[in-house]
C-alpha cells in the first residue's frame, strides 16, 4: 500500500519529442492518498492508458518522476514496484487450472505453498470462483476469465497499488454491473489503493472517490463525482460527464453581468470575469427550468427518456437542453427559460473563470 | 410448415463431384486397380490378389528404405522444430530488421528443389566445393560420395538449410499474434523468461507448431528431388529413401503391380501418422 505522487510527468512515444503535440502525456502532476479509489476518465486516446502504464512501469517516462510513499520508483521494473494490473482483455494462462492461475504471481515470488493455498482460497471465495478452482482456465466464459485476471491482481497482500485498464470492456452488460459492484465492495473491504481507467462515466463515477478527467494528454479536472457534476472546471468536463452534457453558449460580460443573445443572465462567477477573451456560459440541463419570464426560446424537440424528459430548445443560434421530470408541464412553441444562478458558470477559453488551474 | 421437396439442387454439386473424381478418386482407384493385378504387357491384366502386398512386406530392401526414411524424418524434425522455434524467438518484433529477417528466412524456400540438390552437390564436393574443401582442410576426412556418414550429414544439413525457414516463419507468425497484454501481465506477475515461454508462448504456439510438424513430417517423408540430385540414393543405398525406392521400382523395373501396392502402403503410412498426430494434439482442446 502506498501514497502515489506523480511529479511533472511527461511521456512521448517518439524517440526525440520536440513540439507539444509529440507528447502523449503533457505534464501531469497528481497526488493520490493511500487506500483511495481513483478513476482516470477520458475519451479514447487521451493518454489515460499511457499514464497507467507509466505508473505500473511498463513504460518509462520521457520526463518527470513517480514516487511511491516518497520513494522514487521511476527507474524500477514493474516487478520491483510491486503493483498489480488488470488489462482490458482477460489474460489467463491457458494450460493452467484456475487455482494455478491465481497462484502464479505468488509462486513466482517463492511464497510458501500453505500460504498460497490460504490466499488463493480467500480470493476465490471473494470472486465466487471456488467451484471452478480445479477446472482448466481456458474453458471459462469471458467474465470468468476476467475474474481470474482480477484475482491475480488481488491475490498478493503486499501490492502498492492495483490498476484496472478498462477491465469491463468485454463483459456482458448485466455482468458488468455485478462485477462493478464486486470491485467496489472489494475496495471497501481490503482498502488498497486502486486506479481504474475507463472512458465510461458511469463506471468512473460509481467506482471512484476521486475522478481524474483527462483530455488530449492533459488532466482537465480532478475531483469527487459531485464536484465534476456541479462545477466542471472546463467545458470538456461539462460535455463529457452528464447525459445530456452541459449547455454551452457564447456570452458577453459587461459590468460584472453576463449577457446571452443580449439577454442578461445571472451567473455564479460573472463578477470575476474581465471580459477579455472568448467567453462562454455553461449550465447543465438539470439546472434549467421553464419560467414565466426569462430567456425567450423556441421548443424544438422533446425526448422521453423514461423517468424524465429531455427538451431541446433554441436560443438564437444555440441549442439549450433542459430536463423536465415526469409530470412536469412542457409548453409548446415559444417559452421562457430560467438558469439556476449557483450552477451557471462563465468559461474563458474553455476554462472556468475565477478558478486556479 | 410446408416444405417443398425438390432435389434438383443436387445437380449443383455435380461440377465439384467431377473435379474431385478426376483429381483424386480416379487416379487413386487406378493405383488400387493395378495393385491387385499382374500384367505381361499388351494391356492384358490378370487378377493376382494380395500377392504384391505380401511381397512388399517381406521385401528386406523396402524395409531397409522404410527404416532409413523414418530415421531421416525423425532427425530432421528433431533438428528443425526446436531450431526453427529458437530462431523465431530471437527475431525482432518491430523495426526495420523485421523485413530483412523475413526476406532472409523466406529465401531458401524460394529455391527450386532440384537447384537445392545441385547447389549442395557442388558445394559439398570434397575437391572443389566450398564446404567439402573446408571440412577436409580442417583435417576431417569428408567425402559424401563414398562415406555413408558424410552422405547423411550432407543430406540432413541440406534439408535443415532448405526447410527450417518454414518452421521459423510459422512460429514467428504465431509469436507476433500474441497480444502485448500477455507479456505485460507476465511481467507484473513476476514471471521469469522461462515461465513466459512455458506458460504463454508455447501454449499459444500449439496450433502453428502442430501445423509445422505435420507439414515437415509429410514433406520430409516424401523427399525425393533434393536427395536424388545430391547423392542419387548412395553411396550404395545409404541414402535411398522410400520415394527413391518407389521410383526405381515403378519406372526402372516397370513393375506396375508391386509399385502400385508400394504407393498405397506409402500413402497409408503418411495418412495414418498425420491423422494420429493431429487427433492426439487436438484431443486436449476438446476437453
Amino acid at each position: 500500500m502506498a501514497k502515489i505522487t506523480i511529479d511533472n510527468l511527461r511521456h512521448s512515444y517518439l524517440p526525440e519529442p520536440k513540439r507539444d503535440e509529440d507528447f502523449a502525456l503533457k505534464r501531469v502532476h497528481l497526488d493520490w492518498a493511500d487506500g483511495g479509489a481513483y478513476a482516470l476518465l477520458g475519451p479514447s486516446g487521451c493518454g489515460k492508458t499511457t499514464l497507467l502504464n507509466l505508473i505500473s512501469g511498463l513504460l518509462h517516462p520521457t520526463e518527470g518522476r513517480i514516487l511511491f510513499d516518497g520513494r522514487d520508483v521511476s527507474n524500477e521494473t514493474p516487478e520491483h514496484r510491486n503493483i498489480a494490473q488488470v488489462f482490458q482483455f482477460p489474460v489467463i494462462y491457458d494450460t493452467m487450472t484456475v487455482y494455478d492461475n491465481l497462484a502464479f504471481p505468488l509462486r513466482n515470488r517463492k511464497v510458501d505453498e500453505a500460504e498460497i493455498r490460504k490466499r488463493v482460497t480467500a480470493i476465490a471465495e471473494m470472486l465466487e470462483l471456488t467451484a471452478t478452482l480445479s477446472k482448466r482456465a481456458s474453458g471459462l466464459t469471458a467474465d470468468g476469465k476476467q475474474k481470474i485476471s482480477l484475482g491475480r491482481g488481488l491475490v498478493r497482500s503486499d501490492v502498492n497499488v492495483i490498476m484496472f485498464d478498462e477491465p469491463l470492456t468485454v463483459i456482458d452488460p448485466h455482468l458488468k454491473w455485478q462485477l462493478r459492484s464486486k470491485l467496489k465492495e472489494l475496495q471497501h473491504r481490503i482498502r488498497r489503493t486502486m486506479i481504474y481507467v475507463t472512458h465510461d462515466q458511469t463506471e468512473a463515477l460509481t467506482f471512484a472517490d476521486q475522478v481524474v478527467v483527462m483530455n488530449n494528454g492533459e488532466v482537465v479536472q480532478t475531483g469527487t463525482p459531485i464536484e465534476l457534476f456541479e462545477k466542471p472546471k472546463h467545458i470538456f468536463v461539462g460535455h463529457f460527464i452528464g447525459s445530456p452534457g452541459m449547455n454551452v453558449m457564447p456570452c458577453e460580460v459587461k459590468g460584472g453581468k453576463a449577457f446571452v443573445n443580449g439577454h442578461a443572465v445571472a451567473a455564479d462567477n460573472a463578477a470575476s470575469s474581465d471580459g477579455s477573451s472568448r467567453l462562454e456560459l455553461g449550465v447543465r440541463p438539470e439546472f434549467v427550468t421553464f419560467a414565466d419570464k426569462g430567456l425567450p426560446v423556441d421548443v424544438v424537440k422533446v425526448s422521453d427518456i423514461g423517468r424524465y424528459r429531455v427538451v431541446d430548445t433554441r436560443l438564437g443560434g444555440n441549442s439549450v437542453k433542459l430536463i423536465v421530470p415526469e409530470g412536469g408541464a412542457i409548453p409548446e412553441g415559444k417559452a421562457h427559460l430560467a438558469f439556476d444562478k449557483a450552477h451557471t458558470q462563465i468559461y474563458s477559453d474553455g476554462w472556468l473563470v475565477g478558478e486556479a488551474r | 410448415m410446408n416444405k417443398t421437396f425438390n432435389n434438383k439442387a443436387w445437380w449443383m454439386v455435380l461440377p465439384v463431384f467431377l473435379v474431385v473424381a478426376f483429381n483424386a478418386l480416379v487416379p487413386l482407384m487406378t493405383v488400387v486397380n493395378y495393385s491387385v493385378q499382374e500384367t505381361f504387357g499388351n494391356n492384358e491384366f490378370f487378377w493376382s490378389g494380395t500377392i504384391w502386398f505380401q511381397q512388399l512386406l517381406d521385401n528386406d530392401q523396402i524395409r531397409a528404405s522404410l527404416g532409413r526414411q523414418i530415421a531421416f524424418t525423425a532427425v530432421v524434425l528433431a533438428i528443425q522444430v526446436p531450431l526453427g522455434l529458437a530462431i523465431a524467438l530471437c527475431m525482432p518484433r518491430k523495426g526495420p530488421w523485421v523485413s530483412v529477417c523475413l526476406v532472409l528466412m523466406a529465401l531458401p524456400l524460394l529455391v527450386p528443389w532440384n537447384v537445392v540438390g545441385s547447389m549442395w552437390n557442388i558445394m559439398a564436393l570434397p575437391d572443389i566445393g566450398l564446404l567439402g574443401k573446408t571440412i577436409n582442410a580442417l583435417g576431417i576426412h569428408y567425402n559424401y560420395t563414398r562415406d555413408p556418414v558424410a552422405a547423411w550429414f550432407t543430406v540432413i544439413l541440406m534439408d535443415v538449410w532448405h526447410w527450417t525457414s518454414l518452421v521459423v516463419l510459422l512460429c514467428y507468425a504465431g509469436l507476433v499474434s500474441i497480444p502485448d497484454a500477455y507479456y505485460q501481465a507476465a511481467k507484473i506477475d513476476g514471471a521469469r523468461p522461462w515461465a513466459v515461454f512455458r506458460y504463454i508462448q508455447l501454449p499459444k504456439l500449439k496450433h502453428v507448431l502442430t501445423i509445422a510438424i505435420l507439414l515437415r513430417f509429410m514433406d520430409s517423408f516424401m523427399i525425393y528431388t533434393e536427395v536424388i540430385v545430391l547423392t542419387g540414393g548412395g553411396p550404395g543405398s545409404a541414402t535411398k529413401f522410400l520415394s527413391i525406392d518407389l521410383v526405381q521400382k515403378a519406372l526402372g523395373g516397370f513393375d506396375l503391380g508391386p509399385a502400385a501396392a508400394f504407393s498405397i502402403v506409402y500413402f497409408l503410412i503418411i495418412l495414418l501418422t498425420s491423422w494420429l498426430f493431429y487427433t492426439l494434439m487436438m484431443r486436449n482442446e476438446a476437453n
